[in-house]
């Protein structure tokens, strides 16, 4: 058996030896290069543009407006409200506006001298409370908000009614860069104005298809587009490659030569999507023995420009509002909103990170008021076999949480470690004499809706195809992409055991949509469990081809037929029939049928969002993060010292590239929660456009990383599994804030929690308490 | 300007942009991409090569401030710690995008070639110059000891 086995990627050799193609590798003959002219400023009008066409010609630069495109200057992601380039207003920075064309970067940055744009400034808005019904500046609709979902069960009034305790506060988070190491890229090359092949750095090659066609006026079915090596993408490749390949598509298709469209980091960082800011307001209504009686939620997600992913990363926010907790009374209510900054976008986790910080710091803080271990108190609050999720979702199977919360507990020897925070007064007696490190633990529990759920239904659809070889070999391919997962490695797992081949011989050919159809975008933890799937239906037909012919030559049974290692049996006198091997060189000589496709459509979900209540995702994932922390008292600088992080993923399919994102996703969630924040002059334009002033972590941030993983299987899943991208980053910054109070006392209602933050709450709760 | 330098044992002499980064002549004139762009800053990492034994971002050298006879080592040389390396990040699953990947061992083989038996703290010290988005860095860790296990045999 394959699955289960820590066996090695399939990709590792290439990419440690340098030999891994990424766009930026790639040559192609007579190619050209692409810049962009973008918008200044936040808030404008187009009033004209004025271009030296003799000059440019002279130069050999050719450039492109939106009146140049030839078919719709729409980036489709959902609502269809983002241009390819700014036609009579800009309401972004970094806007594209125009593009250049030319041999050579240098000539275009020539090229910028003989174009002028001629703006009109009108008023901004740069927050989504602000920006919401605001009286004025409309970027979205009448009303800013592009996007809005609730939950809502029993009655929220009664349930405050009946509520001793009742906590109340207003968090904020900020955006978070992806930053993945190869920056966003594309390459198009055209065969003339008849057809075009983008070549690029992406999570959703069908977006590019479909964006690529449109802009271009051209039969989808003449658009092809390859994934490259891609070097890392966390969502930050889901939506965005849509414009990159379009620019380059669009370049290319002016020019009829190949067309480069790479971004410098600066440029990336400065005009790309990032994880939403948010602004949530949260109230919890507690009884005095301890019992969650409602949870009341607003949520404003700050979707920059335009509203590109906003109502599917919304939905994920209001479903993860609450968490994986059982209470009778709840109202969340949830807005997107647009602004003048930066479009946002996906990040894994994908919403859920903006509510899962404030949810978390609820829990613990009801907890603490009712002096209760927030362990314990987490506990008798959790999802079991038979409860309902608080968006009405009865849960029938594959629920880990408790294992999780134990497991970690455990690991960490939390019920030691757990000590009462100290008091301001002990905090600066310790102080007097020279000690100012102080030790917290801290814990969140999660779970997680896997896979697109309802209101991606529309594309929650995959394909496959795979192909035996006369070596014994198999090919096959898949529409879901790798970008540093492992998702190649776990899917050739699957393959070999569908059909009794060595893993060492089956292979996956590049992502390209001409081989498979459109199979969705690869987000959401979905591409083990869907391609997954896929393959298994492919698998099943060819087993089923092979097992025909077996069946001419052998006089056996079809029904009587099974492979177990790489050897075909006859089940009910348990005899080697052919090996798997002889069997395919069979089906060959006998000029059998040899590839298939193979077809899934996930199960099935709903949602109401007039009742507020549905069957928002097929399956859920747990987790539970423990972190230990050290917090300086005089500097406010914490130091994490360890996570916990246990994880129901249903079924490990390759423990080692799972615990490599288990470890990956912590370190990101740890930046979330401790480093990270992209700042924003007044302008709207960003101040942190380099890794000298967006943080992220070093080794030397790095802390010891524990994955814990649990196996509560999932019937609909391949082998049992359920996905593991997302969960790792979604609950690490409420737990680091948990231990940080733990540690020092102090509440934050702000991530990160940088130095300055928890300087100045110790400041303030030294003055508050002395 | 003319410029001699060995890169991964074979000697050039060639004609250079005295203002050419490293990063690109390596990239473009030699060929070598497996050393990757990152940051231009210098700040990622992604781009480091060993110059006479010392790990340097690639793009942010010009050519003008290399020594005379420079020695460098990239990813495709064939160093024995190099190599061992490249095993150890493949067995211990310590790639995952592969962007970082080149830079990471790069940093990794001139630590090792200079403190076979670091602990800990000096493979942090030694391997923070290098970001990864991807690992937690981890496993990373692990795939240097692992190859230091095997160069302690």
């Amino acid at each position: 058996m394959a699955v289960g086995k820590r066996l090695q990627r399939k990709d590792a050799r290439i990419k440690v030896t340098g030999k891994a193609p990424y766009a930026y590798d790639l040559e192609f003959a007579d190619e050209q290069y692409l810049d962009i002219i973008r918008s200044p400023f936040a808030h404008a009008k187009i009033k004209e543009i004025k271009i030296d066409k003799e000059k440019l010609k002279t130069l050999g630069v050719v450039v492109g407006t939106a009146a140049d495109i030839p078919g719709k200057n729409i980036l489709h992601v959902i609502l269809d409200d983002w241009p390819l380039l700014a036609e009579k207003k800009v309401n972004h920075v970094g806007e594209p506006v125009m593009i250049l064309v030319s041999s050579s970067r240098e000539r275009n940055e020539e090229a910028r001298k003989f174009v002028n744009i001629e703006y009109e400034k009108l008023p901004t808005v740069f927050d989504p409370v602000e920006a919401k019904d605001h009286p004025t500046i409309h970027i979205f609709g009448t009303n800013n908000v592009c996007s809005y979902w609730q939950q809502k069960k029993g009655d929220i009034k009664n349930g405050f009614k009946e509520s001793d305790i009742i906590i109340e506060n207003e968090y904020r988070l900020p955006a978070q860069e992806h930053a993945y190491i190869e920056t966003q890229g594309c390459i198009a090359v055209p065969q003339g104005h008849d057809s075009i092949t983008v070549y690029g750095s992406m999570q959703c090659p069908f977006y590019v298809q479909r964006c690529v066609a449109e802009i271009l006026g051209m039969d989808w079915s003449k658009v092809n587009i390859i994934q490259t090596t891609t070097g890392g993408a966390f969502g930050g490749k889901e939506d965005v490659p849509n414009q990159i390949g379009s620019l380059a598509a669009f370049g290319a298709w002016l020019v009829k030569k190949p067309v480069k469209f790479l971004l410098s980091r600066e440029e990336d960082i400065e005009t790309t999507s990032k994880r939403h800011p948010a602004v949530v307001r949260y109230k919890t209504g507690i009884t005095n023995d301890g019992m969650l009686k409602a949870v009341q939620v607003e949520v404003f997600l700050n979707t920059g420009a335009y509203s590109t992913l906003a109502p599917a990363v919304l939905y994920r926010a209001a479903m993860h509002a609450v968490g994986p907790y059982r209470c009778e009374n709840v109202d969340v209510q949830a807005y997107a909103v647009t602004t003048n900054l930066v479009p946002f976008g996906a990040f894994r986790g994908f919403g859920s990170p903006q509510v899962i910080f404030p949810a978390e710091e609820q829990m613990d803080r009801a907890a603490e008021v009712l002096d209760i271990d927030p362990s314990d108190f987490r506990e008798m609050h959790l999802l079991h076999v038979g409860d309902t999720t608080t968006f009405g979702q009865k849960l029938t199977q594959s629920v880990g949480l408790e294992k999780t919360l134990k497991k970690a507990r455990e690991q960490s020897d939390w019920y030691n470690k757990r000590k009462p925070s100290p008091s301001i007064k002990q905090i600066l007696e310790d102080q007097k004499h020279g000690k100012y490190l102080r030790k917290g633990i801290g814990i969140s529990t999660i779970f997680y809706g896997c896979f697109l759920g309802a209101a991606g239904k529309i594309m929650s659809r995959t394909g496959a195809y795979v192909q035996i070889e006369p070596d014994g070999s198999v090919r096959f391919a898949v529409g879901t992409t790798e970008m540093g997962q492992g998702m190649i490695t776990v899917l050739s797992q699957i393959v070999a055991d569908e059909l009794g081949i060595e893993y060492d011989k089956v292979h996956m050919t590049p992502v390209d949509t001409s081989r498979v159809p459109d199979s969705g975008p690869t987000v959401a933890s979905r591409a083990t469990i869907m391609s997954g799937r896929a393959l298994q239906d492919a698998c099943k037909q060819l087993r089923t081809l092979i097992y025909q012919k077996i069946t001419e030559k052998f006089s056996v049974n079809i029904e009587d037929l099974e492979i177990k290692g790489q050897k075909i049996y006859q089940k009910s006198s348990q005899k080697v029939i052919i090996s798997v091997l002889e069997a395919i060189k069979f089906t060959y000589q006998e000029r059998g049928r040899v590839a298939v496709s193979g077809w899934d459509v996930a199960p099935s979900t709903y949602f109401d969002n007039e009742k507020g209540q549905g069957d928002a995702y097929s399956a859920y994932a747990f987790c539970t993060n423990i972190v230990e922390v050290e917090v300086d008292t005089e500097t406010g600088i914490v130091n994490v010292l360890d996570i916990w992080a246990a994880h129901d993923v249903g079924k490990a399919i390759n423990p080692q590239t799972l615990e490599g994102q288990i470890e990956g996703g912590a370190l990101q969630g740890l930046g979330y929660g401790r480093y990270e924040q992209i700042i924003f002059t007044p302008e709207g334009s960003i101040l942190s456009n380099n890794f000298g002033t967006y943080l992220i972590p070093t080794t030397k941030d790095t802390p010891r990383i524990h994955s814990i993983i649990i196996e509560d299987p999932w019937s609909e899943g391949p082998y049992g599994a359920k996905g593991i991208g997302e969960q790792p980053i979604m609950g690490i910054a409420p737990a680091v804030t948990n231990a940080i109070a733990n540690a020092v006392g102090i509440r934050l209602n702000e991530i990160p929690a940088t130095p300055e933050r928890v300087w100045v709450a110790l400041q303030k709760k030294i003055q508050e308490d002395i | 300007m003319k410029i001699e330098l060995v890169v991964n044992g074979v000697r050039y002499s060639r004609e250079v942009p005295p203002n050419q980064r490293l990063l690109d002549f390596l990239r473009e004139d030699l060929g070598l991409k497996g050393t990757k762009y990152g940051c231009d800053q210098g700040e990622c990492g992604a781009c480091s090569v060993i110059l006479n034994g010392e790990i340097v971002t690639s793009c942010i050298i010009l050519m003008a401030q290399l020594p005379p006879q420079s020695d460098v080592l990239t990813i495709e040389g064939e160093d024995q710690i190099l190599q061992l390396l490249q095993t150890t990040f493949s067995e211990q699953g310590a790639a995952q995008c592969g962007a970082c990947t080149p830079g990471m061992i790069m940093a990794a083989t001139a630590l090792l070639m200079k403190n076979i038996k670091a602990n800990q703290d000096e493979i942090e010290e030694g391997l923070c110059g290098v970001l990864c988005r991807c690992t937690g860095y981890t496993k990373i860790y692990e795939a240097v000891k692992a190859a230091q296990r095997r160069l302690g045999e």
